[in-house]
């Protein structure tokens, strides 16, 4: 028998997840609540798996494409397992000009990834603009934002990623 | 330069970097919450017609009379009628909803409280760009403080008038900030823009009257009612009350968020001690990009000018989300634009073909002439491509359903108008004339 989704904890939080989301749109318009149910089940599982997916949709009364469809559109959903450490570096103008790029190829280097690539442990991303353009360069590591980086301090922000 | 440009007082940045600024207390401490009581004891149509007078405009890119906006809502409608906060602050740039929302989210909340009154709204969704947790987090829990005080919940701060203020985090797409992605997005789907009319003020959420509003201009609003439309207008020009935020990044000493009047100019804020504090040792500016990516790029000659919508309108260019943009000297224009450029074909949501299609297209005309391999031709091909999105001078809208497409195609425009010799040097050198370092070497990493 294939694994269950969920443990029964995770399974009690994604209920009352659901629960809280549905609560705040109108009753004949739970589909509201798919980008917020998808990142309930991202913060449960850490991604998107498929059977997830299908349980999502059920709990909004939509198909499992319609769930599929917007889980492919937005870049912040994982529909692969991504590393622990989800690295977006924003390489866009202003940072540029503080000097992204080099940035990211410092990371490229030192993690043995390139933009795009993933393993165990990290997932290295080029990223669009974070909102930091006056505390550039910047980065996010799981959402957490990093900014007016500079080697010693990417460094030792890297050094304490178990 | 030392500083000459006029000091302001701030109304809405007044409290960031002060000792829990974010809390309900520290924002009753300076006043809050009183403007809605004032605004709570009018009549709906009276508060509309004050935030007319007060000359406030859409602070998102488009610059719209936010009190026009609000009229366009029918109030003999039977449908629900919705609030939604624009706070998907994506544009390169742009950063200064990020502060409102983490220093001083209260302000904002206000404003949607006496919008909301002010509309018939009893439900309002705020809609922030899902990279934002942390702005999330403290303005999840501004709004939790609101229902504990009986700000919101089934009484508006006492009175017999319910209103519910959600949180909806969006998952990383640059659309959903154009506002009928946004609410395809609040709907639960894809951010696909809707064409337009009928607008969002007639049919919106769920097919119901919608405001959208950007972070900013909500947390304009309270000042309206603590010091009048009159005296709030007044601290405008004729078409635009009141102050506003520009963020200012790129080469310069002091990037940051700053509060100005309508009145200061782009040089004051590069230059200034009061601001950017001028460019770093031995540079000089050679370009500004004046609200955001997608504003037609300035030259160094064309700073003279105030950050207001209809000034820059007259430069041909945009006031529009604020984002300043400096380039110095050592920068290279083709790496530049192709940086620009690759973010609309990234960002493109693929539903209109002169978008989906063309975007890319600039993108790898921009890597090849960049990129030393460039052709005679590929200059005008470029500008016939950007044509093809969104025709220079624009009419209107280009060719798409969503202005993501103008967006895309004025920055090629515009440096193509202001640098062109530089894009044909790339070409005729069969290099970057800039070497290695296109951007020049600034920072930290350089």
């Amino acid at each position: 028998m294939a694994e269950p989704l969920f443990t029964p904890e995770e399974q009690k939080k994604f209920d009352a997840g659901i629960a809280e989301i549905i609560s705040h749109y109108p009753p004949d318009r739970k589909s509201a609540g798919m980008l917020p149910a998808l990142r309930l089940l991202q913060d449960i599982k850490g991604w998107l798996p498929p059977e997830g997916l299908r349980l999502v949709a059920k709990n909004l009364e939509v198909t499992p494409e319609r769930a599929m469809e917007v889980a492919s559109f937005y870049v912040m959903y994982h529909l692969k397992k991504p590393g622990k450490y989800v690295i977006d570096v924003c390489t866009n103008l202003s940072c540029s000009l503080w000097g992204a790029e080099k940035m990211l190829a410092y990371l490229e280097e030192k993690l043995g990834l390139k933009a795009g690539e993933a393993n165990e442990k990290f997932t290295l991303r080029e990223t669009e603009c974070l909102a930091s353009c006056g505390t550039a360069p910047c980065l996010q590591i799981n959402e957490d934002h990093h900014e007016s980086l500079t080697k010693a301090k990417l460094d030792a922000i890297l050094a304490k990623l178990s | 330069m030392a500083s000459t440009a006029k000091a302001i007082e701030p109304i809405i940045s007044a409290a960031w970097g002060k000792p829990q600024s974010w809390t309900l207390d520290s924002y009753r401490q300076r006043g809050g919450y009183e403007a809605l009581k004032r605004a709570l004891e009018m009549q709906p149509a009276a508060i509309i017609d004050e935030v007319k007078k007060s000359n406030l405009r859409g602070r998102g890119g488009a610059g719209f009379p936010t009190g026009l906006k609000w009229s366009f809502v029918p109030k003999d409608s039977p449908k629900p009628k919705y609030l939604a906060v624009n706070g998907d602050e994506s544009e390169p740039g742009t950063f200064k909803d990020r502060y409102i929302l983490e220093d001083d989210p209260h302000m904002m909340l206000e404003g949607i409280a006496i919008a909301s009154y002010a509309l018939g709204v009893h439900t309002c969704y705020v809609y922030l760009r899902g990279e934002f947790k942390f702005p999330a987090q403290r303005c999840q829990a501004a709004i939790d403080e609101a229902y504990k005080a009986g700000i919101f919940g089934k009484k508006l701060m006492g009175k017999d008038y319910e209103l519910n203020v959600y949180l909806v985090r969006g998952a990383g797409a640059y659309i959903c900030g154009e506002e009928t992605a946004l609410l395809e997005s609040l709907e639960g789907k894809k951010g696909w823009p809707r064409l337009k009319p009928p607008f969002p003020a007639v049919v919106g959420l769920f097919g119901c009257p919608t405001v959208v509003n950007n972070v900013e201009t909500l947390a304009s609003v309270p000042a309206v009612f603590q010091k009048g439309s009159d005296a709030y207008a007044k601290l405008g020009t004729d078409k635009s009350g009141g102050t506003r935020l520009v963020c200012l990044s790129g080469t310069v000493n002091r990037p940051g968020v700053y509060e100005v009047s309508m009145f200061t100019t782009l040089s004051e804020l590069i230059f200034d001690d009061k601001y950017g504090r001028g460019m770093p040792k031995g540079r000089k500016v050679k370009a500004v990009i004046p609200g955001g990516s997608s504003a037609p790029v300035l030259g160094a000659d064309e700073l003279d000018v105030a950050m207001e919508f209809e000034a820059l309108k007259v430069k041909q260019t945009m006031a529009g989300s604020g984002g300043v943009i400096v380039m110095d000297d050592a920068t290279c224009m083709v790496r530049s634009l192709w940086r620009v450029a690759r973010f609309y074909a990234e960002e493109s949501c693929g539903q209109c073909t002169p978008c989906r299609e063309g975007t890319p297209w600039q993108t790898r005309l921009l890597r090849k002439i960049e990129e030393g391999r460039g052709e005679p031709g590929d200059v005008d091909m470029l500008s016939n491509v950007a044509s093809s999105i969104a025709p220079y001078p624009p009419i209107g809208l280009g060719n798409t359903i969503c202005a993501l497409g103008d967006a895309a195609a004025l920055p090629t425009h515009s440096f193509l108008m202001r640098f062109r010799d530089e894009f044909e040097a790339h070409i005729r050198e069969k290099r970057c004339p800039f070497g290695d370092k296109p951007w020049g070497s600034f920072g930290d990493w350089s």
